[in-house]
């Protein structure tokens, strides 16, 4: 067990190292300048500036730099926010994000599960269709629209909810229920076809034979069986939960690191995006690494196979 | 004359499909007594597994239904009771053995559990009764180092060592009725031997009825008194061992006998019946073997022919056994060179 995640963080660096890298080129590609009135500056304030942050030097060597800052711990300085570091712009942005990404992650996945096993218990009748219903239109209407609809719906016409921002348990309602549903309807889908298939398979007759009760038969047997491939789509549903609060911050008006991003890239705030970049395939990496740990922890099979490798 | 334990009366099993209904036991007439070991045998789709899924009420419903008949254990009739009361039935007074044992135990679950849950759910053990007893039932199967087998996962056991594990679930409350489902098919031969053995040895010590569901007669040979063969949703011919290999009077079970591989024979070939089972959504309206037989005449595609008394213990449903028929004897091929006792 020690090897194989020695081996896993092992390959979290060399994956690390290439999409820093990736982006680091990828946004050298941008067009555009970091400065805002560029044409007002002139051209030897520009190149002023340029020897000043390092812009003049060859792009190999800027990249041999930043790389050596970063393995510093040290993101730089943005170009937007005078003398603030990217690391405590990221520190100030994560905390309300993080809030937001896990509200949304747990009401996903809980009711996701719930609604998948209701499904597949009472496949064929009015449940399982109104359940399918629901997931068809999470995957298919996209967060932007169900978050501007029921702007509109609670917030404007009934006044039930805050329009926008992210103060109180009530303005949390509306951003987090736009993010979830797509995990929802993802989750309950996938906790439908697994459940379906774990209820018809023997030894879902062999514990009834036993003379278990049916909650008994569902909760012991079928559900722990349905969840082990559930386990491995939480990260890719957290990953539309990441993605998704990059328009739902900004639509919502939230102070997050998502809505940072997006403001960064307009204005060409190098450090910050790569900032944030590096901060959201950190994130990716050690999520996806915990999936397989949780995916051991749950099916015994998958832990003993890590060990003997 | 032994008791009977259970009793099956004009059982009928039909399962609704796109197609329509399809008639999977189709009148159903079965004992067994105290002690005894009966086989029920047949091809596929004749009807045997549903047969004894039903005596556990284990038929998923929608889409089976019972649409008539009695399962009677101890005189009453399981199909009355209610859920509750079934579930005290299953795994304490009958309990059943499933056909595949690499896929009948949960994964996620230790072994010893698996065991203890009938334990503590029959007999109230707590955990600790629980789990001694765990221990002495894979003693009972014989498998070796029991303390350290029950803390462990079906996958760190092989096929056979899973099938004893699955036999000691099912004797774990001491059932009255034990319902062997194709207990060796997914064996190789020599585990399927050891498996029997175990069996038998079980049967002695404990006494317990068996309902053995094969389409093995090898299987049968070794282990069963008595013998039901089916086809096509009925029961075609019931007789003791002897009487179904030595004197078989059904031309099912004579075509089973045939098809049965010699260690005598010179022939490359396996004999075969010819043609298909009957289609159950559409069933025929007199012997269902009929279009299969070569002896068949033209009453036996218009009328189901009753059983005719053979012996006190055989009974065959066959119209050459009516005195108006020609006299026809059976197939030299069903000598009993593949039967070993």
């Amino acid at each position: 067990m020690v090897a194989y995640i020695l081996k896993r963080i092992l390959y979290m660096l060399i994956t690390f190292f290439v999409i820093v890298s990736l982006s680091f080129f990828a946004m050298k590609l941008l067009p555009g300048s970091p400065y805002r009135n560029a044409a007002k500056l002139g051209p030897e304030l520009v190149a002023q500036l340029n020897h000043q942050y390092g812009f003049d030097k060859p792009i190999p060597v800027q990249y041999i730099n930043y790389l050596n800052k970063v393995l510093h711990g040290d993101l730089g300085v943005s170009f937007q926010y005078e003398g603030r570091t990217v690391n405590s712009i990221l520190a100030s942005k994560v905390p309300v994000s993080a809030d937001l990404g896990i509200e949304a992650t747990i009401i996903g996945v809980l009711i996701g599960i719930i609604l998948g096993a209701i499904a597949a218990l009472r496949r064929g009748t009015w449940l399982d269709y109104g359940v399918m219903v629901i997931a068809v239109l999470g995957i298919s209407v996209p967060s932007f629209i169900l978050a501007q609809l029921m702007q509109y719906y609670f917030g404007v016409q009934l006044r039930w909810l805050p329009v926008a921002k992210w103060d109180g348990i009530e303005s949390h309602i509306m951003p987090v229920i736009a993010l979830a549903v797509g995990s929802v309807a993802v989750i309950a889908r996938y906790m439908r076809n697994e459940m379906i298939g774990v209820l018809g398979s023997d030894y879902i007759d062999m514990a009834r034979a036993k003379g278990l009760s049916r909650p008994a038969v569902v909760i012991k047997h079928a559900m722990r069986n349905s969840l082990v491939p559930i386990a491995t789509i939480v990260i890719p549903s957290l990953m539309t939960v990441i993605t998704g609060s990059l328009v739902i911050e900004n639509i919502f008006a939230i102070p997050g690191i998502g809505d940072q991003f997006v403001s960064s890239i307009v204005t060409n705030d190098y450090p910050v995006i790569m900032g944030t970049t590096i901060l959201f395939s950190i994130f990716f990496l050690v999520g996806i690494f915990l999936t397989d740990l949780a995916y051991g922890v749950i099916d015994p099979r998958i832990r003993v196979a890590g060990g003997d490798s | 004359m032994l008791e009977n334990i259970l009793e099956i009366k004009d059982l009928r099993v039909s399962f609704e499909t796109y197609a329509g209904e399809v008639q999977a036991v189709r009148g159903v007439n079965l004992e067994l007594k105290k002690g005894e070991a009966l086989a029920i045998v047949g091809e596929s789709g004749s009807g045997k597994s549903v047969t004894s899924k039903s005596i556990m009420r284990l038929i998923p419903s929608p889409p089976g239904k019972f649409k008539s008949g009695e399962i009677l254990f101890e005189g009453n009739d399981l199909l009355k009771l209610s859920e509750k009361s079934m579930q005290k039935m299953r795994g304490s007074e009958i309990s059943m053995i499933f056909q595949d044992p690499m896929t009948s135990l949960n994964p996620t679950m230790t072994v010893g559990k698996q065991i203890m849950e009938g334990l503590k759910k029959h007999q109230n053990m707590n955990k600790h009764d629980a789990a001694q007893r765990a221990v002495e039932l894979l003693e009972l199967v014989g498998i070796p180092n029991p303390e350290d087998r029950i803390k462990q996962y079906p996958h760190q056991f092989s096929g056979g060592m899973r099938q004893r594990v699955v036999i000691a679930i099912a004797l774990a409350c001491n059932p009255k009725v034990l319902i062997a489902d194709e207990p060796t098919t997914a064996l190789d031969v020599t585990i399927q031997a050891q498996i029997l053995d175990l069996m038998k040895d079980l049967q002695k010590k404990t006494n317990t009825s068996i309902i053995l569901i094969t389409h093995d007669l090898g299987v049968v040979a070794n282990m069963a008194q008595r013998v039901a063969v089916m086809y096509g949703g009925k029961i075609v011919e019931t007789g003791n061992v002897d009487e179904i290999f030595y004197s078989p009077k059904h031309p099912y079970t004579w075509g089973l006998l045939s098809s049965m591989p010699k260690l005598d024979s010179k022939s490359d070939e396996l004999m075969a019946i010819p043609g298909t089972p009957p289609d159950l959504s559409n069933p025929p309206k007199g012997c269902p073997f009929a279009a299969r037989c070569p002896h068949a005449m033209k009453v036996c595609t218009e009328h189901m022919p009753e059983y005719t008394e053979l012996s006190e213990t055989q009974k065959t449903a066959c119209w050459l056994l009516d005195e108006r028929a020609p006299k026809v004897e059976p197939p030299e091929t069903i000598g009993v060179g593949g039967a070993q006792k």
